[in-house]
């Protein structure tokens, strides 16, 4: 069990740093995605299954949605305001 | 620049004051008048005053953030160093206090104190609730989750008013928005569709199942309420607005989030007024492990889970479209 | 010294909490601070869940009528961060919004382009 505890935080460790590292604004957000689902297995192994599954549902569920329609808006915006500059 | 000097008239001091006086503009006036050269512009502040006269000018602008980029340039390197200085004072601080805290999964630790044992050993008879977590949440700390529920009501209406797009006054950017809505994925994509047609109704299913068994199983409204607003978000995806318009619009939002707050406030008002004045109360425990127990804890996770899914859904449409 | 052999998770959230807080001071981006700032609320939840772990028991559900507290870890830390992680996703919703606000106004996400475009306004 200890094995696993410490492969599960490295790997939150990795996706935490590589977060920061990655350029591109969507793979970021999907790190952050598979950041979250580890966390909700190591909030099991923790034994809280509580945490589990509203992590598994709000952290790596809804913030990630939000996320991408925030990204969409955005370049939605942006497509809209080139066009603008192209008229 | 005297006064003495002959050349007065066209030098930089009388045109500037001229300028002030609001005679003449130096760039566009009558008078002919050269770039101003660099050396010219000693004085800081006519260069500034200049500066905010061409705003249009590309030399200018380029002289501006050439004098903003040095400044620039010195303030990041020292936020950067003044960063990492404090990100590793902080790490280092921060690992020599866990140095010294107790050892994982010590029993004998400080935190577990009577506060717990308390509600391990009375929490199934005082409140009904197999699950712990939730009785602890929705009974002892009750107001607490009142006070949280509160928090993503008014977070949504601050999300409300930030991206709101008012449908009366401005139709037009209404209509910009609608098509925006769709730029990046295709109308009524087929695969889609079917695997909302399957998925839906177990999510809703799951979510209700999760949030009505809070209190015997893990689960609970925060949960539930999420997995029932992801359910609604799948299914306004694959259909569109026109289709989820019907059954959740900002009337039915409203209604749903306030009602649920308010049942929420005045069922715990009572239950702390009879319980704090050992009054008689009709709230029983039950039978711990059925569905109808545990007093009102399953009422208040339906409440929250009702404000849960409203505020996620809600949430969602804003950021799509500008209003719910 | 003797608790680093063991709190692996203490250890791993005060790395974490840094990282968020190094993503929050150096990222330029709008977005990554916001995914910055949910790293460090998941560091401060992992440290409470952490610290209401005992060795050996089981969750906090109440299994053949069992109420004996040597037999269940402990619940108080697992009903402060249920909490916490719901309000954080509001927290993270309503920047996103100021976020989509910002780029509207200045068509960029850069937070260093966004302070000089605010000072050339203010000059």
């Amino acid at each position: 069990m200890t094995e696993l505890r410490i492969i599960l935080l490295v790997f939150l460790l990795v996706c935490a740093i590589a977060v920061s590292f990655s350029k591109n604004l969507l793979i970021s957000v999907v790190i952050y995605m598979a950041f979250s689902l580890i966390m909700a297995i190591i909030w099991l192994i923790l034994e809280s299954p509580d945490l589990a599954i509203t992590e598994a549902a709000v952290g790596a569920g809804v913030t990630s949605i939000l996320f991408f329609v925030t990204l969409k808006k955005i370049r939605s915006i942006k497509t809209t305001a080139e066009e603008d500059i192209d008229e | 620049m005297s006064k003495k000097n002959p050349n007065y008239q066209n030098s930089f001091a009388d045109k500037f004051t001229r300028w002030v006086k609001g005679d003449y503009d130096p760039i566009e006036g009558q008078m002919e008048m050269n770039a101003p050269d660099k050396e010219v512009f000693g004085d800081e502040r006519i260069r500034y005053v200049h500066l905010h006269i061409v705003k249009s000018n590309n030399y200018s602008e380029r002289m501006f953030e050439e004098g903003l980029a040095k400044n620039v340039r010195r303030f990041t390197g020292l936020y950067k160093i003044f960063g990492v200085i404090v990100s590793v004072f902080i790490a280092c601080l921060l690992l020599w206090t866990v140095s010294f805290l107790p050892k994982f999964g010590d029993p004998n630790a400080p935190e577990n104190n009577e506060v717990a044992t308390r509600y391990i050993e009375q929490g199934l008879s005082e409140t009904g609730a197999v699950n712990i977590v939730t009785g602890m949440i929705l009974d002892y700390r009750a107001f607490d989750t009142f006070g949280e529920s509160c928090v993503l009501f008014v977070a949504s209406c601050c999300v409300l008013i930030l991206l709101r797009v008012d449908k009366d006054e401005d139709p037009e950017s209404r209509a910009i928005e609608d098509m925006n809505d769709r730029h990046y994925e295709p109308r009524n994509d087929t695969i889609l569709q079917k695997v909302a047609d399957f998925l839906v109704p177990l999510m809703i299913i799951f979510g209700i199942y999760v949030v009505l068994n809070g209190h015997i199983s893990p689960g609970g409204g925060f949960s539930g309420g999420a997995i029932i607003g992801s359910g609604l978000i799948l299914y306004l995806t694959a259909y569109g607005f026109e289709k989820t318009q019907r059954f959740m619009n900002e009337k039915v939002v409203k209604a749903l989030t306030v009602g649920a707050l308010t049942f929420y406030c005045f069922a715990k008002s009572y239950s702390f007024y009879t319980g704090a004045n050992h009054l008689h109360s009709i709230i029983t425990p039950g039978t711990p492990g059925n569905i109808l127990s545990a007093g009102l804890i399953v009422y208040l996770n339906i409440c929250v889970g009702i404000v849960v899914a409203c505020t996620m859904y809600s949430f969602y449409t804003l950021f799509r479209k500008g209003g719910i | 010294m003797g608790s680093f052999a063991t709190n692996y998770e203490e250890i791993v959230a005060v790395l974490l909490f840094v990282i968020g807080m190094s993503n929050l001071v150096f990222q330029p981006n709008l977005l990554k601070k916001i995914i910055g700032l949910d790293i460090m609320d998941a560091a401060v939840y992992l440290f409470l869940a952490a610290k209401g772990y005992i060795e050996g028991r089981t969750a906090p559900i109440v299994v053949d009528g069992i109420l004996d507290a040597s037999h269940y870890i402990n619940p108080v830390p697992a009903g402060l961060v249920l909490t916490g992680i719901v309000v954080s996703v509001s927290v993270s919703a309503l920047m996103m919004a100021l976020t989509v606000c910002l780029y509207r106004e200045y068509h960029t996400l850069n937070i260093d382009e966004i302070m000089m475009k605010l000072r050339k306004e203010e000059d």
